[in-house]
C-alpha cells in the first residue's frame, strides 16, 4: 500500500491543531505548532523530492468516494503548478509560528488552532482534484483568517475583518454559480480533470470566465477590487499578513490557472487583452499608490498589487515565458513579500509604531537588521541576482510578445517600485541615527533569524538558479499551453 | 582557436570579494586591515594579467557556471574588450588602494571599515562586468556596482552627501528598472538569448527596424554609467564622495562600466554591420558629439576642481562611445584605447585634486594661486596629464586621439572631426588654466608655510602619470588588444 502523502501533507496541521486543543500551557502551544509545522514542511519537500518532473500527469493521486449520489469525491492530486504552492505553503508555515512567538500573547492556543487550521485548508485547496471539495477549502479558509485578522488584529481589526469577508464571500458566491453551471454543462461531475476535458461552447465559456474572474480577481486583488488588502494588511497581526500575502493571493491566480485557463480556453484566449490591460492597471495604480505611503504595511500592501499584477500579467500573456514567469513571480512574491512583513513585524515589535518618518538611521542600531531587510527590499524591485528579476525578465519577456503596449504599462510599474521601495529603505535605514535616539532597538534574535534566513537563501537561489523551481513547473506549463492554444484557437 | 577553460576569471572577482570580506572581519586591526587592499588588487592583477597573453593571440577563457534560464547562462568569457576594462581597472586598483590609505588616514575620515570593503567589492564587480560573457551575468554585476558605491558617495554623511547620493541612485536605479530592463527583455523575446556574440546577437533577429532602433536606445540610456547626456547629471553629484572614490570609481571603473558595456552592444549584441543597415551608429555619434561639447563647457565655467574633472569625464566618456559609433575600424580602435588613456590620465587628476585638498584644504581652482611651489609632485602630475588630456604627444591621450580623427576620416564623417578639434581646444581651455594659476598664479606663500606633500599620496599620483606617458610611447599592448576587437 502506497503512503496517501498529499492527505498526510494537509491533514497534519489538523491533527496539531486536535493536540493543541489538549494543551494549556502556553510555551507547549508554541512548540507544539512549531513541531507540526516544521513536519509539515518536511513532508512538502519529501513529496518535491518524489516529484516526477518529465510528466504533466496529476502525482500522488489518492481517489475515494464521498458523496456518490452527486458525484462528489475526496480526490487529491498535484500536477508541477500545484507542488509548487504546496510547498509555498509549508515553507511559511512555520515562519508564521515563528513570527507570532512573543507577538500573540493573548488566547495562544486559539490563534495556533487558527493558524494550522488555516494552513491545512490552504494546502487543500492546491491539492484538491475536486471541484467540490476544492470549494470547501476555498471557502472554509475565510474562517480563521477572519479571526485571525478579527480577534488578534490592530485597533480597526473588526472593520477589516468584515471588509475583508464582504469582499471574498461575493466573490466566492459568484464562483459557487459558476460552479454549479459548470456541473451541469460539464456532464455532471466535480472532477476536475474531467471537466478540464470538456468542450464547453463559447457563450458559456465567456459566462463562466467572468463570474470565475470576479471571485479570483478579489483574491488576486486586481484592481478595482482590491481595496481590501490594505485594511486587511494594516490590522492583520504579522503571521496573518504572511499568509495573506504569502499564499492567499497566489489563490486567485491559482485559479486563473487550473480552471480558468484550461476549462475555458477560447474564452480565455479572447478576453486576454483586457486581462493585460487590468494587469497592467494594477501595476501602475498599485505602484502609484504605494508610492503615497507612510505606513510601512500599507507600502508593502500595496506594492503586493503591482507584484500580483505582473502575476496575471505574465499568465495572460498565454505564451511559454510568461505563464513559467507568472508562476516563478508567484512562488518569489510569497518568499519576498512574506519577509518583508516579517519585516515591519520585527520592527514594530520593538517600536510600536509603523510610520515611515518615524524611522531613520536604523543601520546604526540594528546593522543586521538593516542587512537583511536590503536584501528583501532589493528583491522586491527585482534587482538583478534576486529571485523577482528573473520572474519580471520572463514576464516582461513574455507580455512584450503579447502586447508591446503592456509590457511598456509594465517596466513603468518596475520603476515605481524603484522608487518606492529604494525611496523606503534610505528613509527607514540611512540617515541619522534618529530612531536610536527615540526607542530601544535591539538587533535581530536567534528566533527571528531562524525565520529570515531560509527566506534569504530562496531570494538567492532563484535569482541565480531558478532552473529546479522551472524545471517542476515547465512540464505542466506546457501542458497547459497546449489545453489553451489546442482548444482556443480552434484549429 | 578553442576557448581555455579555466577558473581564473571567478577567481579574479572572488579576490576582491574575500579581500572586502577580511577587511570588514579585521575592523578594528586598522594596519593589518590596510594591508588587504594592496595585496588583493596585486594578486587580482597578477590574474588578469595571467590571462593576457591567451587573449593576445586571439583566443578567450571561458568558464561556463550554470544555466539561469534557457539561453541565458551565468558565465565569464574574458576576450579583448573586456582585458582592456580588467586590464585598466586591476592595475588602477593597486595605485588606488595605496592613495586611499593615505588620503583617509591623513583626513582621519570615519567608517574606513566600510570604506574599504565596498571599494574592494566596487572592484569585483567591475572585473565580473568585464569578463561576463552575456547581458544576464553583466547586469548582475553592473547593479552591484551601483550599490556597493552609493555608500561611498554618501560616506560623509552629511547634508551635501545625502543629497549627492540619492541623485546618484536614482539616476543609475532609474535608468536600470526602466529602460534597461525593457531593453533586456525585449533582447530575450526578440533573440531568445543574451548572449554577446562576435558580430553581434540580433544580426540574424526576426524584429522590425524599429523595435530593433527602441531596444538600442534602451540601452544606450539604460546604461547610465556611461553618462551620455542628459543621463549625466549623477556624475557630477557623486562629487561629494572621498576622492579616492572620485578618482578609481568616478573615473575609471564606474564609469568606464557605462561606456563599456555601451561597446558591448554596439559589437557584440547589435553588431557593426546591423548598427550601420540601421543608421543607428551616425545617430549615436551626433547625440555624442553633442555630450562632447556641451560637458566641456560646462567644465569650462566650475572654479571646483572636482566639479571641473567631473564634467570633462563626462565629455571624454562620449569620446569612447563616438568612436564605436563611427564604425569605421581605426575609429573603434580609438574609441577601445581611450578606455585606457582616459583612465590613466584622468586618475591622476583626481589624485591631484585630492592630494590639494589633503595638504591645503583647497577645492576651487580660483584659491590655488601658487600652490604649484608648495606641491611640485603634485602639480606637475596635473600638468602631464592635463597634456594627455588635451592629446599632446608623447602622452596616452595623443595616441586615442589620433586614432579617432583618423578614424573619423575613414568613416567619411568630417563634421566628428570638428567636433574631435573643438573639443580639443575646450580642453586645454579648462585645464591648463588651473597649471597656469598654480605656478605662475600670485599666492600667498605665508599662508602655505604647512603645505607640503604628502608621501602616500604623491607617489601613486606620480606613478599614473609616468602610466600616462608610457602608455603614449608604449601603446602596443592596448593597441593589439583593440585590434584583437575589431578583427
Amino acid at each position: 500500500m502506497t503512503i496517501p502523502l498529499l492527505s498526510l501533507i494537509v491533514f497534519l496541521p489538523v491533527a496539531g491543531a486536535a493536540v493543541l486543543m489538549c494543551l494549556c500551557n502556553d510555551d507547549a502551544v508554541r512548540w507544539t505548532a512549531l513541531g507540526f509545522t516544521v513536519v509539515d514542511l518536511v513532508l512538502a519537500v519529501a513529496m518535491l523530492a518524489a516529484f516526477d518532473t518529465t510528466t504533466h500527469e496529476m502525482q500522488f493521486t489518492e481517489k475515494h468516494p464521498w458523496v456518490p449520489a452527486i458525484g462528489i469525491t475526496y480526490t487529491l492530486g498535484v500536477d508541477g503548478i500545484s507542488a509548487l504552492f504546496v510547498f509555498l505553503t509549508a515553507l511559511l508555515g512555520w515562519i508564521c509560528v515563528l513570527a507570532s512567538w512573543v507577538a500573540i500573547d493573548r488566547k495562544v492556543k486559539e490563534f495556533m488552532i487558527s493558524l494550522l487550521s488555516m494552513q491545512a485548508l490552504m494546502l487543500g485547496v492546491f491539492c484538491a482534484l475536486d471541484l467540490f471539495l476544492f470549494y470547501v477549502c476555498w471557502e472554509a479558509m475565510l474562517i480563521p483568517m477572519y479571526l485571525i485578522i478579527g480577534v488578534w488584529g490592530g485597533a480597526g481589526r473588526v472593520y477589516a475583518a468584515f471588509k475583508f469577508f464582504l469582499y471574498t464571500l461575493a466573490g466566492s458566491l459568484v464562483f459557487l454559480i459558476g460552479v454549479i453551471v459548470l456541473y451541469f454543462h460539464g456532464g455532471e461531475t466535480f472532477d476536475i480533470l474531467a471537466l478540464t476535458a470538456q468542450d464547453l461552447p463559447f457563450d458559456v465559456q465567456s459566462w463562466l470566465f467572468f463570474a470565475f474572474l470576479i471571485a479570483f480577481a478579489v483574491k488576486v486583488p486586481m484592481v478595482p477590487v482590491h481595496t481590501w488588502l490594505p485594511d486587511a494588511h494594516v490590522q492583520a497581526p504579522t503571521a496573518g499578513s504572511i499568509i495573506l500575502a504569502g499564499v492567499l493571493l497566489k489563490m486567485g491566480a491559482y485559479g486563473f490557472l487550473r480552471f480558468s485557463l484550461p476549462m475555458l480556453p477560447e474564452a480565455s484566449v479572447y478576453y486576454s487583452t483586457l486581462m493585460l490591460a487590468l494587469s497592467a492597471l494594477a501595476i501602475v495604480y498599485g505602484g502609484l499608490l504605494a508610492l503615497a505611503q507612510d505606513d510601512l504595511k500599507k507600502l508593502v500592501a500595496y506594492s503586493s498589487i503591482s507584484h500580483m499584477g505582473f502575476v496575471t500579467m505574465g499568465i495572460f500573456a498565454l505564451n511559454l515565458r510568461g505563464l513559467e514567469g507568472g508562476i516563478l513571480q508567484m512562488f518569489n512574491h510569497g518568499v519576498t513579500t512574506g519577509a518583508l512583513f516579517l519585516f515591519v513585524g520585527v520592527i514594530y515589535e520593538r517600536t510600536h509604531t509603523r510610520s515611515i518618518a518615524d524611522y531613520g538611521g536604523l543601520m546604526k542600531v540594528a546593522p543586521v537588521y538593516t542587512g537583511f531587510l536590503a536584501l528583501f527590499t532589493l528583491s522586491s524591485m527585482a534587482l538583478p541576482g534576486t529571485n523577482s528579476f528573473v520572474g519580471e525578465l520572463l514576464v516582461l519577456s513574455g507580455g512584450f510578445a503579447a502586447n508591446m503596449a503592456v509590457g511598456t504599462a509594465a517596466v513603468l510599474g518596475a520603476l515605481l517600485s524603484a522608487a518606492y521601495l529604494l525611496g523606503m529603505y534610505r528613509k527607514v535605514a540611512l540617515g541619522p541615527a534618529s530612531v536610536g535616539a527615540r526607542y530601544e532597538i535591539r538587533d535581530v534574535n536567534a528566533r527571528e533569524m531562524a525565520a529570515i534566513l531560509p527566506l534569504a537563501v530562496f531570494v538567492l537561489w532563484v535569482g541565480f538558479y531558478p532552473k529546479p523551481f522551472l524545471d517542476v513547473i515547465d512540464v505542466s506549463v506546457k501542458n497547459l499551453l497546449t489545453e489553451v492554444h489546442g482548444k482556443g484557437s480552434g484549429q | 582557436m578553442d576557448p581555455v577553460i579555466s577558473i581564473r576569471p571567478l577567481l579574479a572577482v572572488a579576490v576582491a570579494g574575500l579581500a572586502a570580506l577580511a577587511v570588514l572581519l579585521l575592523n578594528k586591526r586598522e594596519k593589518l586591515r590596510d594591508l588587504v587592499s594592496p595585496l588583493a588588487a596585486i594578486v587580482m592583477f597578477a590574474i588578469v594579467a595571467s590571462m593576457a597573453p591567451t587573449v593576445l593571440s586571439g583566443g578567450t577563457v571561458e568558464l561556463r557556471l550554470f544555466e539561469v534560464l534557457p539561453g541565458i547562462d551565468l558565465a565569464f568569457r574574458v576576450d579583448a574588450l573586456g582585458m582592456v576594462f580588467a586590464t585598466v581597472s586591476s592595475l588602477l586598483w593597486i595605485v588606488a588602494a595605496i592613495y586611499s590609505i593615505g588620503y583617509m588616514r591623513h583626513l582621519k575620515e570615519h567608517a574606513q571599515t566600510r570604506f574599504f570593503a565596498c571599494f574592494a567589492t566596487s572592484l569585483a564587480a567591475a572585473v565580473g562586468g568585464a569578463f561576463a560573457a552575456n547581458l544576464f551575468t553583466l547586469v548582475i554585476f553592473y547593479e552591484a556596482l551601483s550599490l556597493v558605491t552609493y555608500p561611498l558617495v554618501y560616506h560623509h554623511e552629511d547634508e551635501e552627501g545625502w543629497r549627492g547620493s540619492r541623485k546618484y541612485l536614482v539616476y543609475l536605479m532609474g535608468a536600470s528598472k526602466s529602460v534597461l530592463l525593457a531593453a533586456l527583455a525585449l533582447t530575450y523575446h526578440i533573440a531568445g538569448s543574451l548572449d554577446f556574440m562576435p558580430g553581434g546577437l540580433l544580426t540574424q533577429a526576426n524584429a522590425s527596424p524599429a523595435l530593433l532602433a527602441v531596444v538600442y536606445f534602451c540601452y544606450l540610456f539604460g546604461f547610465a554609467k556611461a553618462a551620455v547626456m542628459p543621463m549625466h547629471a549623477w556624475l557630477p553629484a557623486a562629487m561629494v564622495a572621498p576622492t579616492p572614490v572620485s578618482a578609481l570609481l568616478h573615473a575609471v571603473a564606474v564609469v568606464k562600466m557605462g561606456v563599456f558595456c555601451v561597446l558591448r552592444v554596439v559589437f557584440h549584441v547589435f553588431g557593426p554591420g546591423l548598427m550601420g543597415g540601421l543608421g543607428l551608429g551616425i545617430a549615436t555619434a551626433y547625440l555624442v558629439s553633442f555630450t562632447i561639447l556641451m560637458a566641456s563647457i560646462y567644465a569650462l565655467t566650475r572654479d571646483d576642481l572636482k566639479a571641473r574633472l567631473a564634467y570633462s569625464t563626462v565629455s571624454q566618456l562620449s569620446y569612447v562611445v563616438l568612436g564605436a559609433v563611427l564604425l569605421s575600424p581605426v575609429a573603434m580602435v580609438g574609441g577601445i584605447i581611450h578606455i585606457a588613456a582616459h583612465a590613466f590620465s584622468k586618475i591622476t587628476l583626481f589624485f591631484c585634486a585630492g592630494s590639494i585638498y589633503c595638504a591645503s584644504g583647497k577645492r576651487n581652482i580660483s584659491d590655488m594661486a601658487g600652490i604649484g611651489r608648495r606641491l611640485p609632485w603634485t602639480m606637475g602630475a596635473f600638468f602631464v596629464a592635463s597634456l594627455s588630456m588635451i592629446g599632446v604627444p608623447p602622452t596616452a591621450g595623443f595616441v586615442s586621439k589620433w586614432y579617432l580623427t583618423l578614424g573619423s576620416v575613414q568613416a567619411g564623417e568630417m563634421a566628428f572631426l570638428i567636433v574631435l578639434l573643438a573639443s580639443s581646444v575646450l580642453n586645454a581651455a579648462y585645464f591648463l588654466p588651473v597649471s597656469y594659476v598654480a605656478f605662475f598664479g600670485a599666492g600667498a606663500p605665508e599662508g602655505q608655510a604647512t603645505v607640503r606633500e604628502i608621501p602616500l599620496v604623491t607617489v601613486p599620483l606620480v606613478a599614473t602619470a609616468i602610466l600616462s606617458v608610457l602608455m603614449g610611447i608604449f601603446p602596443g599592448y592596448f593597441l593589439a588588444l583593440a585590434e584583437g576587437v575589431v578583427r
